[in-house]
């Protein structure tokens, strides 16, 4: 594999394409097995029930630009997406599939480093990328490189996770401060001229959700909060069970730069994306306990009890002044602001 | 309408073009500070100064006693919520 | 943060407000309806909803949302010269966010982008420079808006580009004052105002003294008031102790920022670079005299509007719209008939339905179109 730039060779199904299977990708994926090679990756049934009783299956494309930011890249956010996606749920996230759609011309050692990033971040969460594919794109058809993975899990007997399951009273909480990765990506693109010490919070949920479901089975619901922040998941929430939350404004963590960061360009921490952040709700009487579980997490040190599900519908804001204000569904993206 | 947010001077890139670093909550942002120089404030003594940053521009100077001024007056009403003998919202007549 | 956290404390604010409460009923005991003070700025109309501010204020007390929104009130026809700009092909369109998703007569500046028109948002006039600098081939065009807090960011830039020699750029000028539309606004028969929170930023930059005839003409107190919650509290009692002790005199809350005199360095830009227009159409509120600032002759060549040649159309205000009366603070934003139906924040028909910071879109985003909850029972009678 010595081809400085990938071409459209790369994606042709020939042997430059082979050279790349097998020298990029299957190298650092490493799946075990005599048929690897095959054109579908074959799972052991019998291990999977061995872990619980029903499948969790999930995909998610990964656009963003750029492919290197700080505190991640868009390699190991491939990997996390999915996996958060499918630990929300109280699976045990197992495999991973690995398409890749490639712009021609991009840098081989690009390529290598995203692949080595999402071998890493699988490694972490441990799951194994089984299966995939490659499509190599005209020069302009793609911006540099996209991902699409798809992950299955197995979830835990007896956990059961879902918005339709929130009640009046049900505590809400959230691992950690929000707004982190938003802002991380806003800065790195440049185009705003800005400098911070802000990195993404991308990083894998499942051992986390682990220690949450074990000293809480019963545990409502669990979402990452990606796309559209904190206030998206919850008016998601708020509309499935038909029940409304306030959030208490005093209890929100946000850090200084992203608060910073806000004020400068009149953004909403709430809805800034996250890709690291499990907002997670709780009966009452768990609470305490479910708090506890999560600050004892290196992932979940920083956690706070951030509100409450209520009567009613929509969700809305409690200022430190005891006032109340809506948090609605986003319109549009947040643009910068100056008035 | 105008969004603007206080920063302090971290740096001073560019003398004679008047342009500096400025620190709003840890984020750094290259400023233009030609508003808030004057020659009784060169450019290098604006370093370390607190000001209003709006469009990229410093605006104008926080003068800290002002606001110490300001504060003062609501750590009194604070005080006084419980007898409220007289509001005690003095006339500040703007200046000039 | 310095100088804001402090300023956002809410133990800090039952004091003002138990004063305010006191205020209102005493200015109230002899006369029907409540004491109505505006906040020209969309600025602190921002914070007022984005604390809840207005459930604290005492039924006495009312706060009516000015036109000091900059996006706001732009006219339709100015947003459709800004996209007829972007047809030019060697043009690259830069401007704030702000203005991206305002509805022109038939697309906004984001459904232009989409189909292809090269607009670049930037965070400061400075950046748009900066891709001049870069693109020595295309004509780079800054889509100026904002009130005099925002013009001397433009003029430096247009000295900045003067000074090193930088061709290509040019200004698409917006910017509006403040005095003259709220002197339109005091001189509008219906008006129902008792007195003016001024606006903190563009005083930065104007100082204390322009409000004068608000005071001396129309009668009026105005307290310049700074952006944080206890700052308009702070402000809103000092407005209505003048008018307890029958005053009308322009005071300044925000003596950290303001002088009475401005800001020499950017008014003496301002002055150098612009020129007032004769007049100037605010949506909403139709033409003001002398409300707009355009480029002076001696900077022509840095005038998109000289530069290029544009359609200048008329696009008339939606006839079931009531912004120019919300804005007089003669109705409330759900006194309108298309407000939350015909006209939303994902597709406004009106001026204060379009920013974040205008009325409509403030209530509906905050209130979702309902009136504000009853305020807290009084706790306090009279003093």
């Amino acid at each position: 594999m010595t081809d400085p730039t990938v071409t459209l060779a790369h994606g042709n199904g020939g042997r430059a394409m082979q050279d790349l299977i097998t020298g990029v990708l299957v190298n650092q994926f490493q799946p075990q097995g005599p048929t690897v090679l095959e054109d579908q990756a074959r799972l052991p049934l019998a291990e999977l029930l061995t872990l619980g009783d029903r499948l969790a299956f999930t995909t998610d494309s990964f656009v963003v630009d750029p492919i290197f930011f700080p505190g991640s890249d868009i390699g190991a956010l491939a990997v996390n997406g999915t996996v958060n996606d499918l630990a929300v749920s109280g699976a045990i996230p197992c495999y991973l599939t690995c398409a890749l759609i490639l712009e021609e011309g991009l840098p081989m050692d690009t390529l290598r480093r995203v692949v080595e990033s999402m071998a890493r971040a699988a490694q972490q969460a441990g799951v194994t990328i089984v299966t995939g594919d490659t499509k190599v794109v005209p020069r302009g058809g793609a911006d540099k490189l996209f991902i699409n993975t798809a992950g299955i899990g197995v979830m835990r007997s007896g956990v059961t996770p879902a918005a339709t399951q929130l009640q009046p009273g049900d505590v809400v909480l959230v691992n950690g401060p929000i707004g982190n990765h938003g802002a991380a990506i806003l800065v790195a693109r440049g185009e705003l001229a800005l400098e911070t010490d802000l990195q993404s919070d991308c990083q894998p949920l499942h051992g986390l959700v682990e220690a949450i479901v074990a000293v809480c089975p019963e545990v409502r619901a669990m979402r990452d909060a990606t796309r559209g922040g904190l206030a998206t998941v919850l008016n998601e929430f708020a509309d499935s069970a038909q029940v409304g939350i306030r959030l208490l404004e005093e209890q929100l963590p946000v850090e200084a730069a992203v608060e910073g960061l806000c004020e400068l360009l009149g953004l909403d921490p709430l809805y800034l994306a996250n890709e690291g952040k499990v907002v997670v709700v709780v009966p009452p009487d768990r609470a305490a306990a479910v708090l506890a579980a999560m600050r004892s997490h290196p992932l979940g040190t920083h956690s706070q009890i951030i509100g409450e599900v209520t009567q009613g519908s929509g969700v809305y804001l409690k200022t430190g002044f005891g006032t109340e204000r809506i948090i609605d569904r986003l319109v549009d993206d947040q643009l910068p602001r100056i008035c | 309408m105008c969004l603007g947010i206080p920063g302090q001077i971290l740096e001073i890139t560019d003398g004679e073009q008047k342009l500096a670093i400025v620190d709003v909550g840890g984020v750094r942002r290259g400023v233009n500070i030609a508003c808030i120089v004057d020659e009784d404030h060169p450019v290098e003594s604006c370093l370390g100064d607190w000001v209003l940053v709006h469009v990229g521009f410093a605006l104008n100077r926080i003068d800290p006693e002002e606001a110490q001024i300001t504060l003062d007056m609501l750590e009194e009403m604070a005080a006084l919520q419980a007898t409220l003998a007289d509001p005690p919202f003095g006339p500040i007549p703007a200046q000039g | 943060m310095k100088y804001v956290q402090e300023f956002r404390d809410p133990q800090k604010a039952q004091g003002l407000l138990a004063a305010i409460r006191a205020l209102g009923d005493q200015l109230t005991a002899e006369r029907p309806g409540p004491i109505k003070v505006m906040e020209v700025c969309g600025g602190h109309t921002h914070a007022i909803f984005k604390y809840g501010l207005e459930a604290l204020l005492p039924p006495t007390v009312e706060l009516v949302h000015g036109p000091g929104c900059p996006v706001c009130i732009m006219p339709r026809g100015r947003l459709d010269d800004a996209i007829a700009l972007t047809q030019y092909p060697s043009v690259i369109l830069t401007t704030f966010g702000d203005v991206m998703r305002v509805p022109g007569s038939r697309q906004s500046l984001l459904q232009a982008k989409a189909a292809g028109a090269d607009i670049r948002l930037v965070y400061s006039p400075l950046d748009a420079l900066e891709i001049a600098a870069a693109h020595p081939d295309r004509q780079v065009v800054f889509f100026a808006i904002g009130f005099e807090t925002t013009a001397p960011s433009t003029a430096l830039t247009v000295l900045q580009a003067e000074r090193q020699g930088i061709e290509n750029f040019s200004l698409f000028c917006n910017h509006v004052l403040v005095v003259p539309a709220l002197e339109a606004l005091l001189s509008h028969p219906n008006l129902q105002l008792d007195g003016f929170i001024g606006p903190g930023h563009v005083s930065v930059v104007i100082g204390a003294r322009p409000y004068q005839v608000i005071a001396e003409r129309y009668h009026k107190p105005v307290t310049i008031s700074g952006f944080e919650p206890l700052d308009i509290l702070q402000s809103l009692g000092m407005v209505l102790r003048q008018l307890a002790e029958g005053r009308c005199q322009v005071e300044n809350q925000y003596t950290r920022l303001v002088q009475a005199t401005g800001n020499p360095v950017a008014l003496a830009a301002m002055a150098r670079v612009f020129v007032v227009r004769d007049q100037f159409e605010w949506r909403g509120l139709g033409d003001i005299p002398a409300s707009g600032l355009r480029m002076h002759p001696a900077y022509a060549r840095f005038d998109a509007e000289a530069k290029f040649t544009l359609p200048h159309g008329q696009v008339a205000d939606h006839r079931a719209c009531a912004c120019g009366e919300i804005l007089q603070g003669v109705k409330k934003p759900w006194d309108c008939k298309v407000f939350g139906t015909a006209c939303t924040p994902e597709h406004p028909l009106g001026a204060c339905m379009v920013s974040s910071e205008g009325a409509c879109a403030a209530y509906y985003k905050y209130g979702h179109g309902r009136p504000h909850p009853a305020p807290p029972p009084r706790r306090l009678a009279q003093v």
